[in-house]
């Protein structure tokens, strides 16, 4: 990394997170770098799946028991309340909302992304844990939707973050989000949804992509 | 009877109660599924869930404490189970239960929360820090009565045996605790609806509230045990419950039957009532509970 | 109303008095008057509320107007107060100490317009855009769509279609 790099980044560090001297009680004194102490800097490695009848029932396993991190991103998020309620509860597909990323193993982008919002996603879903999976919501996140040429929104969703499945619609009802939740089974029953891998072999493509439009990168390079 | 013969007979009861409580904890959400009108998970859903969580590729970890909250806590579980009679007049099922008994099971049952406590503040996440104060303030606010229940009990049948006192119960009905001493029951009983954790009392894990308390940062293998730990716990403290107030069991279906109705009596309060506050519940369990407890012992010292 | 309006058209350079949507009456005034004929609808007409402070990029005058509509909850009356300031360093006096709020729509004006509210608190924080580098994205002289292009990997194979156009061919394909 360059100079000038960092001192970019160093800008937009929030004032904790900066390099800072510490006193103890007795008067010594400690640096602290938090990006080097407090995150852990190593990047994450493929896992190797696997092999025969083993890797087959834990991906039914995995299938059968979706864990949606509870985070909704646009206007999509409104439609999935209802799918936890009596009229389509989808709780029989083994789908849940589990609250924190660390737990969860499937990620909802529900619709636009701002440059902000994509921060916080990129975050949320480096925080999952191998193997995790991306369902997208509507038109927005395949090709921009009526945000195409927007200044703050992404167009494509598959440049930043290795996508699963796309729903299509703009929004999905219900229906096609249970719909979508079947696909998604049959991709990781066959064995093809190896989105984690795919993210963590082709890392430095993806934070390229990320870092071109996120431009006050102010957290460790991977958010474990 | 040789030890070895008895290992095997605890571990197989240990695979027992874990798979009951599986299956139960299925059981209840189908119910509360149907009750809302759902059709519900599949009852074997805890099942892949556990799977699912045992196999995950990648975990990271915070520190030593971090390992240890889920072994602790699994410590706790066991630890109950292991010296708890299952089986009334059955030397295999007994375990390892022995005269004190009940002081260990009442110490176990804090045991594994002060290991999650440590655990969970080693995971750094502030949510799991403000689980962890409101679990421990609520769960000391629920040993209070059951202590006091406890003692109610240890005063009536003169014994801190959990064996002695459900035999003491024996040859009908009637002689349950829950009759011979209604009021250290009521105590136990309101007790039990926080130590289970449902509806009232659930404001430690609540996802809407502080999304999810103590186990925010656990994932993977260290949740599958924490589920463990929680499928073989539901089952022995409805088991403990059991024991001390409902007249024992004498073979494995009325142990079914019997943990599954009391169990129930917490799901079944938790889908009538809705949601304590901390600075509720810990009143609420210091009112009726607590005075009930105090009222079981002041009458069996008058008698 | 009439009342205050000739008591303003007395006291201050207001012009270009109309009336807009929904009853609202709109009127001009100098920018270096403004602030003292808001301090005096506020305090002794009780205009109390600011409901929204905006601005609108006029390229071709080389003006950015700025709109502050204030409302009296009493007589559940708008006043639309319209203020117009040069394009180059444009810069206005800021109003936080009449309406502590108003600091959060200068900053956005900031932001999205480049307007300068000297003193203002927070002014130069990021609102929506989190490190921006570029022309504030409302003025108009920025091109958001090219900006779109350049950026973010725009999907090939994409058609736009006018939907005047397209109906009137889809459903009256002979005229």
């Amino acid at each position: 990394m360059s100079d000038k790099q960092q001192n970019q980044e160093d800008k937009f560090l929030a004032p904790e997170n900066r390099k800072h001297t510490v006193i103890g009680p007795e008067g010594e004194e400690i640096h602290v770098d938090p990006l080097n102490d407090y995150f852990c800097q190593d990047l994450p490695k493929v896992e190797a799946p696997y092999k025969g009848i083993l890797e087959k029932f834990l991906n039914w396993a995995r299938a059968e028991s979706l864990w949606v991190l509870a985070f909704g991103t646009g206007c999509g998020s409104i439609e999935l309340p209802p799918l936890f309620s009596p009229r389509f509860d989808a709780y029989r597909f083994g789908v849940a909302m589990r609250p924190t990323p660390r737990q969860s193993g499937v990620l909802i982008i529900s619709g636009y992304l701002s440059v902000k919002t994509l921060k916080r996603v990129i975050r949320s879903y480096e925080q999952m844990q191998n193997p995790k999976y991306v369902i997208a919501l509507g038109s927005c996140t395949i090709n921009g939707g009526m945000y195409w040429d927007s200044y703050n929104t992404i167009n494509r969703l598959d440049q930043y973050l290795p996508v699963d499945i796309y729903i299509a619609g703009y929004m999905p009802r219900p229906e096609s989000i249970l719909s979508g939740f079947n696909k998604l089974k049959e991709r990781i029953k066959n064995g093809d949804a190896e989105g984690a891998n795919d993210y963590a072999e082709k890392l430095d493509w993806y934070k390229a992509n990320q870092k071109k439009i996120i431009k006050d990168w102010n957290m460790p390079s991977y958010n474990w | 009877m040789n030890i070895f013969l008895k290992i095997l007979f605890v571990l197989l009861g240990l695979f027992i109660v874990l798979n009951w409580g599986l299956i139960m904890s299925g059981i209840i959400r189908k119910i509360i599924a149907r009750v809302g009108m759902r059709r519900g998970i599949k009852v074997y859903q805890p099942y892949i869930n556990l799977i699912k969580n045992y196999s995950l590729r990648s975990q990271l970890t915070h520190g030593v404490m971090f390992y240890l909250g889920p072994v602790f806590r699994l410590s706790g579980g066991v630890g109950i189970f292991l010296f708890m009679p299952l089986i009334y007049g059955s030397e295999y099922w007994s375990n390892f239960s022995f005269t004190g008994d009940l002081i260990l099971i009442a110490y176990f049952m804090f045991f594994g929360m002060l290991g999650m406590a440590l655990g969970a503040g080693e995971g750094g996440h502030p949510y799991s820090g403000i689980g962890v104060a409101r679990g421990l303030a609520q769960f000391t606010a629920v040993e209070v009565p059951f202590t006091l229940a406890i003692i109610a009990l240890a005063i009536q049948y003169k014994t801190l045996s959990i064996s002695e006192i459900v035999a003491a119960q024996q040859g009908g009905i009637m002689h349950w605790t829950l009759f011979t001493n209604p009021l250290a029951t009521i105590a136990a009983m309101l007790s039990f609806l926080g130590a289970m954790g449902h509806s009232p009392f659930n404001v430690v894990m609540a996802p809407q509230e502080n999304p999810i308390g103590p186990p925010t940062e656990y994932h993977g293998t260290f949740l599958g045990v924490l589920q463990t730990n929680r499928a073989i716990l539901h089952v022995v403290e409805a088991v403990l419950y059991m024991n001390l107030f409902f007249g024992g069991a004498g073979n494995w279906g009325v142990l079914i039957l019997k943990s599954f109705l009391i169990y129930f009596w917490a799901v079944f309060v938790g889908m009538v009532f809705p949601r304590f506050r901390v600075d509720q519940s810990i009143p609420w369990l210091l009112k009726i509970p607590l005075v009930s407890g105090i009222l079981a012992i002041v009458l069996l010292m008058i008698k | 109303m009439k009342e205050i309006i000739d008591h303003l058209k007395k006291r201050f350079p207001v012009y270009e008095i109309g009336e807009g949507p929904n009853g609202v009456i709109l009127m001009s005034v100098e920018a270096a008057k403004l602030v003292p004929m808001l301090t005096s609808l506020k305090t002794n007409h009780g205009y109390g509320i600011l409901v929204i402070l905006s601005a609108v990029d006029w390229l071709e005058d080389c003006k950015f107007q700025l709109t502050y509509i204030i409302n009296n909850p009493d007589e559940k009356r708008d006043l639309g107060i319209r203020v117009f300031i040069k394009r180059e360093d444009a810069e206005m006096e800021s109003i936080h100490s009449l309406w502590e709020h108003a600091a959060t729509f200068q900053r956005e004006i900031k932001e999205m317009f480049g307007i300068n509210f000297p003193g203002s608190p927070r002014v130069d924080e990021p609102f929506l855009l989190e490190g921006w580098d570029n022309l504030p994205p409302m003025r108009r002289d920025f091109d958001t769509k090219q900006y779109s292009e350049d950026t973010y990997f725009p999907r090939p194979g994409r058609e736009t279609n006018d939907p005047a156009e397209y109906m009137k061919q889809k459903l009256y394909p002979d005229e």
